[in-house]
């Protein structure tokens, strides 16, 4: 398939048309506009439906009563607009409503900068929404990844009926790149997607108390809300993380970080490689799932100190990679958040440092 | 002997009314159910319920139905729609609900003029919670929340949803009634019905606005409570069409 050049948000918002998503619903915020944007230029020529909700409440909502009808559908936001949409993607892991949302993290907490961070982590991770439900969260370090993850997490939702979220940042969203865009779905496949959840969407059911589709985000009874979150625990169990392990078998010292920042810290593996320094790099795919196993890949007895790097301020990422870890090295960090991307040379100093301890 | 009157197939055959003493949600859960059935549309019925007493309504059905978050049921009926244009969709709300959390999606989906339906329940009063003052509480009524009564210095005025609605250009019809009397629970019925129909038949937003009782937290009992709604009550919220672009 030829290559277009596209700007991440636009290139996430066509491989969400071409996974089938004919319903998005967004709020104006930076730096995600091109989302909405596009959306509603596209999803008219497609049968699709957009509407610029009233808020992001709204508009998250919007989403959760479509996908409750069996279309698959979108929003996207970025971080103080992602933290309003908490209410409804709670609700939507709750009752079981499958939907795709994409986060373009900027700078927090609070309003905080319109320009790239990676200040989301916990939330997209942790604690999304109340409750303690839990999501697959793919992070994208390309905008080709941005276009794959969005095209897939429609699968993994519909598979799961569970939230899928895309946690990109202000640099993905908005940069320019080359991309290969996945083939479109039919409008027959389309159809059979939504036709397949006639069973449970709020379509309309014949008369019969037994079958008609009862779409409850919570239970009234205490045995059934227990049961329900046992069943949703086995779920989430069934995720398999993604990792991506680049030059870590002889590494003396390990990078690691997710997103935007580990395609720095590749390339700063390639530099350092080609002078001869065996460095390496441990870039998760999937944040959730987390892949603690891929620690493991470290050869502990030459690698002393793993270098955490990530555009969040304390960080967060570095919880996850010290439970991969597990006291086996020494965690430093390479930080930045305010709204500048990471930069490579800041790593490539970082790096140097333990080398030479 | 000649069968005149059944109760309504959409409400569960072996479901008995759960609501406090005088409530008049199984009213009119049970007039919804008659104009569904009516109108044979069960096949297409889906209830959008608010977060509180009404969203009880949800056990009592035989059609779909789905809860949305308090104050979000607008929004949701807004995707929904859009996802299903073929279902008859409708909300069912309180006061607190409504036109307080739900304030922005309320107005912003009566200005789009979405073609659903909401039926609102105004009875002054948060009732699942325990009393607290809603937005259409009555000025000197008591809340749990407003102990002295509410004070319009303090609390502002009862606000009057179906007339701030009607200020807008895109809703189709509005009105309001009431389930006090019985010539009031006919007129309840007949607006439902119109209300469903204007939707099946595309034509836009719709709204009955429905004056209700909360004797358990009005402190009242029901018959005392059907003379608060008379005398106080319907005072303070008329009951007639508000808007009508139908005809």
């Amino acid at each position: 398939m030829a290559r277009v050049l596209m700007k991440g948000c636009e290139a996430i918002a066509e491989a969400a048309v071409r996974a089938g998503c004919r319903f998005f619903a967004g709020y104006p915020i930076t730096p995600q506009n091109e989302i909405p944007e596009y959306f509603a230029r596209r999803l008219p020529e497609v049968g699709g439906n957009f509407v610029q909700g009233e808020s992001e409440v709204a508009s998250i909502n919007m989403v959760y009563g479509a996908a409750a009808a069996g279309a698959r559908a979108m929003t996207s936001s970025s971080s103080p607009g992602i933290a309003l949409k908490s209410e409804g993607i709670s609700y939507c892991a709750a009752a079981r409503i499958p939907i795709v949302y994409c986060n373009v993290a900027r700078g927090g907490p609070g309003v905080g900068a319109i320009q790239p961070a990676q200040q989301d982590y916990f939330e997209a991770t942790k604690a999304a929404g109340n409750g303690g439900f839990r999501m697959l969260v793919y992070a994208p370090s390309t905008v080709q990844e941005a276009v794959d993850m969005t095209y897939r997490a429609f699968d993994d939702a519909d598979r799961d009926r569970n939230p899928v979220l895309i946690l990109a940042d202000g640099v993905i969203g908005t940069m320019m790149e080359p991309v290969e865009l996945p083939e479109m779905k039919s409008e027959e496949e389309v159809k059979a997607i939504q036709d397949s959840k006639k069973d449970w969407a709020c379509i309309g059911h014949k008369l019969d108390y037994a079958n008609r589709a009862w779409i409850q985000p919570g239970q009234w009874d205490t045995v059934k809300m227990q049961q329900w979150n046992e069943d949703a625990y086995e779920m989430y169990k069934t995720w398999k993380p993604e990792v991506e392990i680049y030059q870590v078998e002889d590494a003396e010292v390990v990078m690691t970080a997710y997103g935007i920042s580990a395609r720095i810290c590749k390339s700063v593996v390639d530099i350092l490689r080609a002078e001869g320094k065996k460095v390496g790099l441990i870039r998760p795919i999937t944040v959730s799932p987390f892949p603690y196993d891929a620690y493991d890949a470290i050869n502990y007895d030459i690698c002393k100190t793993v270098l955490d790097v990530e555009m969040s301020i304390p960080p967060q990422f570095i919880a996850d990679v010290d439970r991969g870890i597990h006291h086996r090295a020494e965690i430093e960090t390479c930080l930045c958040s305010g709204g500048n991307i990471m930069s490579r040379d800041a790593v490539i100093e970082a790096v140097n440092k333990l080398l030479a301890k | 002997m000649e069968l005149i009157y059944s109760r309504t197939k959409t409400i569960q055959e072996d479901k008995v009314s759960g609501f406090c003493p005088g409530c008049m949600h199984s009213t009119v859960i049970k007039l919804i159910g008659e104009v569904i059935e009516e109108l044979d549309v069960v096949d297409k019925s889906v209830l959008i319920t608010g977060i509180g007493c009404c969203g009880l309504h949800m056990d009592y059905i035989a059609y779909d139905t789905i809860t949305a978050p308090h104050g979000r049921a607008c929004a949701v009926a807004t995707g929904m729609k859009k996802a299903s244009p073929d279902s008859l969709i409708f909300t069912y709300q309180g006061d607190g609900d409504f036109a307080s959390i739900g304030l922005a999606e309320s107005v912003s989906a009566a200005n789009r003029g979405g073609n659903f339906t909401v039926i609102f329940i105004n009875n002054g009063i948060y009732g699942m919670t325990g009393g607290q003052m809603a937005p259409t509480t009555l000025l000197g009524m008591k809340a749990s929340t407003a102990p002295k009564g509410r004070i319009a210095e303090e609390h502002g005025y009862p606000m009057h949803m179906s007339e701030i609605l009607d200020k807008l250009t895109a809703p189709a019809y509005i009105e309001r009634t009431s389930c006090n009397n019985p010539q009031n629970v006919m007129k309840t019925k007949k607006a439902i019905t119109k209300a469903f129909k204007n939707q099946l038949e595309g034509k836009g937003f719709s709204m009955v606005e429905i004056v209700t009782s909360c004797p358990t937290n009005w402190g009242l009992d029901p018959m005392k409570s059907l003379e608060f709604i008379e005398e106080k009550m319907l005072p303070e919220y008329p009951l007639g069409v508000i808007r009508d672009t139908i005809g």
